[in-house]
């Protein structure tokens, strides 16, 4: 089918556009619908978002309609100030550094885990259907309701995890009144949310890899890490590949755990730089114009992290 | 729910290589196990919690079964508005899928069969509009909508919603149908039909388990979104279940037997048809990229 490009280049170029459009009119057609709706529902809001960045816009300076009256936008054009107070604050590198640490550790950790737990369950073994359905469980539950259920086991007055602490004799921790504990406990419900669909994700990638791999490689004398280190992590690499950049980009974003978990307390140390936009467009006096200013910051940080780990993935030879 | 979520026969125990010594055996059971309860314990705890009367939950015992009752329950669907948020959510997350899974699906279909002049384009515009994070749209989509007047209205939920799942759809699609032959589209255009006659009436056809997937993922991104759905609907009677959920907790007060009967009328049959798809959703999310 490359090919077919090709020989669209090869078109003579008085007649090129003709030539392209007969020859792509119906792979066109089939996009259209896709096409169009994504520029009014996302071009469009994109725009207006940039737009908005640019301005001073809050609530007090938007325009209104209260029933018959019409109260028109007051805000003004005031260029990058908003990007430049973003990205010289505290409270932007802060966010940053958490997002950052809270990324990387939940990813890690749900690879790290969802690899082991599919390497055991990638053998023949009694109840491993069984095992396998109480692993998927927590992805089966909404994450909103997880939020809500983690709120209350780790209650500080009667959630059962301070419970059974003090049952064994420790003193309970206020888990989510303290910034260090609300960390460690958004990023336990976290991970324990998202570690069954890398199990998943990664079991199938394993049973994918050919049984004569690990046979010849017994009969060669491999050892049980050589085998893992040499078929094992190969085979899994596409499936990987994939399933690190979309955790990276859903834990970067997970909004409903720390918005329900903690509401990005105390005293904001839990809050992500999606969670404090949200919280700075729709709490207190409404700031839309910085809030769409640090909308565009989180979406530049995604767009270069996700390039540049496309082109990781290409020169190792995975490209589109 | 067992048996129904069973999956097919385990692959291939032909192999049997490896006999395990005993304490190996009971090593990994073992670490299974723990695992297992790690996975379950939270939810079991809210179904026994649901099922203890306020004065007990509210109390720092640790027993998992005291005075067990359905008054949360009774409560929840008698006196709170659950049965509307959930009219709503479902409503919401319908409309979201349906129409999702109509517009993507040619789409789908055009990415992974043909290569014309502004593939790649489509291909990274796909991409990263999952990327996007909430806090970018949400601005000018809710003002939008104020402009509109679709504030506190469900059509506004359902648009927007759609800003995720359309790319998310065409990309999942786009996987399933690369793993449909080409041969068969090649047999469709020698018998005479054209690029759409053999989409609609040869492809599209086999494909529908990966249309299901793709709507059923859809549905569930409608029903679990949460910032949306907070910061457009007002009015308590046009909540969907997540903002709903939230009223039980609120700032100064915590019905924690209304929020668990709740949740657990939620999770049941989420988890039941969730368990019963998941070996194709976890296909169709990582096969789109995968394959390319």
């Amino acid at each position: 089918m490359a090919a077919d490009v090709v020989a669209a280049r090869r078109a003579a170029p008085r007649s090129g556009a003709r030539r392209l459009l007969s020859r792509h009119w119906y792979a066109w057609a089939m996009v259209a619908p896709v096409v169009i709706v994504t520029l009014v529902l996302v071009g469009y809001p994109l725009v207006r978002g940039v737009y908005l960045s640019l301005t001073d816009a809050t609530e007090a300076t938007m325009g209104r309609t209260i029933g018959m009256n019409v109260i028109p936008a007051t805000y003004e054009f005031v260029g990058l100030r908003n990007y430049a107070d973003i990205l010289t604050s505290s409270t932007f590198l802060g966010r940053l550094a958490w997002t950052v640490v809270w990324t990387l550790v939940c990813v890690a950790l749900h690879v790290g885990i969802g690899l082991g737990l599919a390497l055991l369950l990638n053998r023949p073994m009694r109840l491993r259907a069984l095992y396998r359905m109480l692993l998927v469980l927590p992805w089966a539950v909404p994450a909103f309701v997880s939020a809500f259920i983690w709120r209350y086991l780790l209650n500080g007055e009667f959630g059962v995890v301070n419970a059974m602490l003090r049952a064994a004799g420790f003193a309970g921790i206020s888990w989510l009144d303290d910034p260090f504990w609300a960390k460690v406990s958004v990023i336990a419900c976290n991970v324990w949310l998202g570690v069954p669909f890398m199990m998943l994700a990664l079991l199938g990638g394993l049973q994918g890899i050919p049984r004569e791999l690990y046979e010849a490689a017994e009969v060669d004398g491999a050892s049980a890490w050589q085998r893992f280190r040499h078929i094992t992590v190969p085979g899994l690499r596409p499936v990987l590949s994939t399933v690190v950049l979309l955790g990276t980009i859903w834990t970067f974003n997970q909004f409903p755990v720390i918005f329900l978990l903690t509401r990005g307390g105390p005293a904001g140390s839990t809050e992500i730089l999606v969670t404090y936009a949200y919280r700075q467009a729709f709490e207190g006096i409404r700031d839309y114009a910085g809030s769409a200013a640090w909308g565009l910051v989180i979406l530049a940080l995604l767009v270069v992290m996700a390039t540049v780990y496309r082109r990781a993935l290409r020169q190792q030879g995975e490209a589109w | 729910m067992s048996p129904a979520a069973a999956p097919p026969a385990t692959r291939a125990k032909a192999g049997g290589r490896d006999s395990r010594t005993p304490l190996k055996s009971a090593a990994l059971h073992l670490t299974l196990i723990a695992a297992s309860i790690v996975s379950v314990f939270p939810v079991a705890w809210l179904v026994l919690t649901s099922l203890k009367p306020r004065a007990v939950i509210e109390t720092a015992s640790v027993s998992p079964i005291e005075q067990p009752t359905f008054a949360n329950y009774a409560q929840v669907l008698g006196e709170t508005r659950f049965l509307t948020w959930a009219g709503n959510s479902v409503v919401v997350s319908l409309a979201t899928a349906v129409i999702s899974v109509l517009l993507s699906a040619s789409t789908g279909y055009a990415v992974s069969r043909f290569r014309f002049p502004g593939f790649r384009s489509v291909m990274w515009m796909l991409l990263v509009i999952q990327m996007f994070p909430v806090a970018i749209l949400i601005v000018p989509i809710y003002n939008l909508m104020a402009g509109l007047g679709l504030i506190n209205q469900l059509p506004s939920l359902v648009i927007t919603y759609l800003t995720t799942t359309i790319p998310f759809c065409a990309w999942m699609m786009k996987g399933y149908f690369d793993t449909v032959p080409a041969s068969i589209d090649e047999a469709g255009r020698v018998d005479g039909l054209t690029p759409f006659g053999t989409f609609w009436r040869l492809i599209l056809p086999l494909a529908k388990p990966g249309l299901a997937v793709a709507a059923f993922y859809s549905f569930l991104t409608a029903w679990a979104e949460v910032a949306y759905a907070t910061a457009f609907m007002t009015g308590d009677d046009k909540y969907t279940l997540a903002v709903g959920l939230s009223q039980f907790v609120g700032q100064h007060k915590a019905e924690w037997g209304l929020l668990t009967a709740a949740s657990v009328l939620i999770a049941i049959p989420a988890a039941a048809v969730f368990l019963l798809v998941q070996r194709h959703l976890v296909t169709g999310l990582t096969s789109g990229a995968t394959k390319a």
